[in-house]
């Protein structure tokens, strides 16, 4: 039951994240391309949940990379994001208000 | 806190990504989408502090320090013109993070106290190998974009075939964990760790470094469900939806950046394939 549980989570998440992205203009391409990889640390969620966890030592080592690895993705990701965005925002401001 | 709360938590996370992604598209709307995205992933980790099933606080709170002020430090030291590397390089950290949390659910005990579940094993698998990949296959776009390695692609005779055979073998070593869940599955992991390590590398380097923001790309949606797959296997919804998110718009992503330079995906993945071709 899980796993038919999982099953339908993965599919219907697949169709929406097919759906989100429509057209998007190529100044964007870059940014939208690093705010997703942001989003893709969330796998930090479950490294915190494993490092936290009553595992063996060498597991709970790993999962305390990960927190670290995980954590320069997202960190990184969400300011490297916005400071492209802020860039952009300046450039633009005129054609974005019409 | 429940395990009731922290899913309804996760939904509010799941809602805030998916509009924080479709913001994302669009001009007036990109820093707003940005920043809904970051709420997200700040709600997600609070609640999952949060959780009863964590008892040890340390080890988190090092490594979560030290990640955040490698990430502050090198978002802001990265020059503008550098972005798709730096990119390219959290990307890898991503990925290398979803290889380690699918290699440390190996730990967890099985549902019945002893062996790892069949789709647990699998599932452990595939976040190893989709991280693997994504990992080195960072590194390469990194490395060439920077040219710290010849930009150009790189490729020799037999090179599909090469790679044909670490798949071949990947898929070899996974079938036999599976047969014997209990025997030689450290040695049968650190297999498939270096096979995909050595996948990645090999996906990457024959394509030329002016085509890397769309490998990116693909990466990048690659890393998404590496994530998922992680997901899976430690049972945890939000990695799934989250994870499943990236790695489907990341593919759309990836097909409108190919048709931004009038040229088909399989056109960028196996270009340096046909230029030695008719280069020999």
């Amino acid at each position: 039951m899980e796993m038919v549980f999982l099953g339908f989570v993965l599919m219907l998440s697949i169709f929406l994240g097919f759906e989100l992205i429509s057209k998007v203009p190529a100044t964007l391409h870059t940014p939208l391309m690093s705010g997703a990889n942001a989003i893709s640390g969330i796998t930090v969620v479950g490294a915190i949940t494993l490092a936290g966890g009553e595992l063996a030592g060498w597991a709970t080592l790993l999962a305390a990379m990960a927190v670290f690895f995980a954590t320069v993705n997202v960190v990184g990701g969400y300011m490297v994001t916005d400071r492209m965005l802020s860039m952009f925002k300046k450039k633009d401001k005129p054609e974005a208000r019409s | 806190m429940s395990e009731e709360l922290i899913g309804a938590v996760y939904i509010v996370s799941a809602i805030l990504f998916v509009f924080g992604l479709k913001l994302l598209g669009s001009p007036a709307t990109a820093v707003r989408g940005n920043q809904l995205s970051t709420l997200g992933m700040l709600v997600a980790v609070v609640v999952t502090l949060g959780s009863t099933d964590i008892i040890d606080y340390r080890w988190i709170a090092i490594a979560a320090a030290l990640g955040a002020v490698v990430g502050i430090v090198a978002a802001q030291r990265v020059a503008m013109t550098g972005m798709p590397e730096m990119v390219a390089l959290f990307n890898g950290s991503g990925g290398l993070a979803s290889l380690l949390v699918g290699w440390a659910a190996l730990g967890m005990e099985g549902a019945e106290g002893d062996s790892q579940s069949a789709f647990t094993i699998i599932t452990v698998l595939l976040s190893i190998l989709i991280g693997g990949v994504t990992f080195s296959g960072s590194l390469v776009a990194w490395a060439k974009l920077s040219e710290t390695m010849p930009s150009g692609a790189i490729s020799f005779p037999g090179q599909q075939f090469v790679s044909l055979i670490l798949l071949v073998a990947t898929i070899g070593c996974g079938a036999a964990m599976l047969a014997q869940p209990d025997a030689g599955t450290a040695m049968l992991v650190y297999a498939v760790i270096a096979l995909s390590v050595l996948l990645g590398v090999m996906a990457v380097i024959p394509i030329g470094g002016a085509d890397m923001p769309v490998v990116i790309s693909l990466l990048n949606s690659y890393s998404g469900l590496a994530a998922c797959a992680a997901g899976l296997a430690i049972n945890n919804t939000i990695l799934i939806v989250a994870g499943a998110l990236v790695g489907a718009a990341g593919i759309i992503l990836t097909n409108i950046m190919c048709k931004a330079m009038n040229r088909s995906l399989s056109n960028v993945l196996f270009s340096g394939f046909t230029a030695s071709k008719s280069a020999a």
